[in-house]
């Protein structure tokens, strides 16, 4: 149906289209303009406020530019709390968790796409079922198993697990794109006498560069922003990460009135992200398009 | 030829075969391993669990059904799941309809359409715990900024986060900004959509109106039915919003059932009921999930 209609292109339609919205697209133009600077003010209030004086901060009507840029307040968020031994912190569990979940996942996902093994169809299905399993349903008994194991207060309840490719979604991700990759590869190197964990590594994954990135990536974002599990496992405050750190930062604050503390500490934490954004912004859309559309 | 097939399944695996196998489950026993000792032990453990009572310090102690004749009861249980069933309920169906104008809008040929995508993205690149310390205040009454932008059409000041009725409402709010994912998803589907089908509507004289409810909506519902799903499940589980800005007040507006089964868990300690919670919550998601798909066969158009 649809190719035969392809045959008949409509001048005219395409024409009235284009005079109607000359007017519609001006309108719209203003429209998404204005609206995406709503959607970009509460972060560009926070950064402009973390560089306030306090009756800035608190002045009617809002003050968007400060007059005397407080760079201060930086190195006082260093001060009231141990932030930086919070982005010490938080940068060991990220980079094993995240590297756990790139070796783990690649691995799993590697049997799944290109190996023959009774039972495979079974586990796939289950890895499927865990994405829809809301983590909150292991939540306790994890913690009391993981304190049988005296792991409380340390990194491994936040690392250990994310080396079992945890994360159903990043197999499923590499799966995908394993299977896309041509069958011969393998056979040739495995006449050549190579083992599995070669190929894998040395032919598989020098080809995939486009999915590590998107599963490290997303993987990096997960762990980098998680709250409850830090907050769950983590006791003291020299073990802290950045998120636990903010959210007692803004505790103890919400009563004072530094808010230009709680705003610079904000900043420190997004600012990451945002650079992650700009220069990994692809690995984040290609991600969670491929999950929307083959999900 | 069945009785080919027949034979050759009974036949001993040759040496190769039985290699590749080997591979298989070495490759995947790391997800193996850890499904059993992460989710599924955990799982059962918690089943365990919550038929006993305890506080972690004396033994547990074995309580039958009680724990489930609690929840059923405990005012704050049923609270915290209507507290998140009702932001569920307003929050997601808003958001589809943000997420899909805005990839509407995004698939046009407009100008800066990239910098929009980005613009309307970035909301959700900022860490959920700073962004709430941000919102918090946002919403204040006194130094917040939305309070400030209302006065300029006359609206009084309104206690966002400190009046019981205007919190759920005030985090409903906040979550129109956290539409990036399914935008991007909306927008990925949208460019799928042939050329040909919509050239084809507007020759037979379909007015804009007209193709968006016969041809475009139509062919997205399997992706509004993706980000349906997920954004459900998802808001039934908020607890950072809840944990930073309010702690679950004013008089326990906020107490959303995640966080309700944290503070029973890791607050006060009660480990078996906790789990107990947690498995009605579970029930809870899992049964609407699947009711969600019998459902879809409704209303999602699946391409033949």
């Amino acid at each position: 149906m649809a190719t035969a209609v392809k045959a008949t292109p409509s001048r005219q339609a395409s024409l009235r289209k284009r005079r109607m919205s000359i007017a519609g697209r001006v309108l719209l133009q203003i429209f998404m303009t204005v609206l995406v600077i709503t959607f970009l003010v509460p972060a560009l209030w926070m950064i402009s406020s973390s560089l306030k004086v306090s009756t800035e901060v608190f002045a009617h009507p809002t003050v968007w530019i400060p007059k005397d840029p407080q760079w201060k307040n930086y190195a006082r968020v260093f001060e009231v709390m141990p932030f930086a031994k919070f982005i010490w912190n938080t940068v060991v569990v990220v980079v094993l968790a995240v590297t756990g979940t790139v070796l783990s996942s690649a691995m799993v996902a590697y049997a799944f796409a290109r190996l023959r093994w009774p039972g495979r169809d079974l586990f796939f299905g289950i890895l499927i079922a865990t994405m829809l399993l809301p983590e909150v349903i292991t939540l306790v008994p994890r913690f009391i198993i993981f304190r049988h194991l005296g792991w409380i207060d340390t990194f491994l309840p936040l690392t250990v697990p994310y080396w079992c490719a945890a994360t159903a979604l990043y197999v499923f991700l590499m799966r995908q794109y394993f299977r896309g990759l041509p069958m011969e590869l393998e056979e040739a190197a495995l006449i050549d006498g190579a083992g599995r964990l070669r190929i894998l590594f040395q032919i598989i994954l020098p080809l995939s560069k486009p999915v590590i990135a998107t599963v490290a990536v997303f993987a990096l974002f997960q762990h980098y922003t998680d709250y409850m599990n830090p907050l769950i496992y983590l006791n003291s405050m020299d073990k802290w990460t950045l998120a636990v750190g903010l959210g007692s930062l803004n505790a103890n604050e919400s009563y004072g009135a530094s808010w230009e503390l709680v705003f610079a500490a904000g900043t420190i934490m997004a600012l990451p992200m945002l650079l992650l954004f700009v220069f990994a912004q692809r690995y984040f859309v290609k991600g969670i398009a491929t999950t929307g559309l083959k999900g | 030829m069945a009785a080919g097939s027949k034979r050759r399944r009974f036949r001993r695996p040759s040496p190769l075969v039985l290699r590749e196998w080997l591979s298989g489950y070495a490759f995947a026993s790391p997800f193996i391993i850890g499904f059993l000792v992460f989710t599924a032990f955990p799982m059962i453990y918690s089943i365990w669990l919550s038929f006993h009572r305890w506080d972690m310090i004396s033994p547990p102690r074995f309580v039958g059904l009680d724990n489930f004749a609690k929840l059923i009861t405990d005012p704050r249980a049923n609270l915290s799941l209507y507290n998140s069933a009702f932001y569920t309920v307003f929050a997601v169906p808003i958001q589809l309809v943000i997420a899909f104008a805005l990839a509407l809008a995004l698939t046009q040929k407009i100008r800066f359409r990239d910098f929009y995508r980005s613009g309307f993205y970035l909301p959700i690149i900022v860490p959920l715990v700073a962004w709430s310390v941000v919102w918090q205040r946002v919403l204040h009454p006194e130094f917040g900024i939305l309070n400030e932008f209302l006065g300029w059409f006359g609206i009084e000041p309104m206690n966002w986060l400190f009046d019981p009725a205007l919190t759920k409402p005030a985090f409903i709010f906040m979550s129109f900004w956290m539409i990036g994912r399914m935008m991007v998803i909306f927008i990925a589907g949208l460019g799928n959509i042939p050329e040909t089908l919509m050239e084809a509507a507007s020759i037979d004289g379909a007015s804009a109106w007209a193709k968006l409810r016969h041809v475009t909506i139509p062919l997205m519902t399997p992706l509004i039915f993706y980000n349906m799903v997920v954004a459900i499940i998802n808001s039934f589980q908020t607890f950072i919003p809840a944990k930073i800005m309010t702690n679950g007040g004013p008089q326990n507006a906020t107490l959303f059932a995640v966080l309700n089964i944290y503070r029973n868990g890791f607050e006060y300690f009660n480990m078996g009921y906790a789990a107990a919670l947690a498995w009605e919550f579970f029930i809870i998601i899992v049964g609407f999930t699947i009711a969600q798909f019998y459902v879809s066969n409704k209303w999602v158009y699946y391409e033949a």
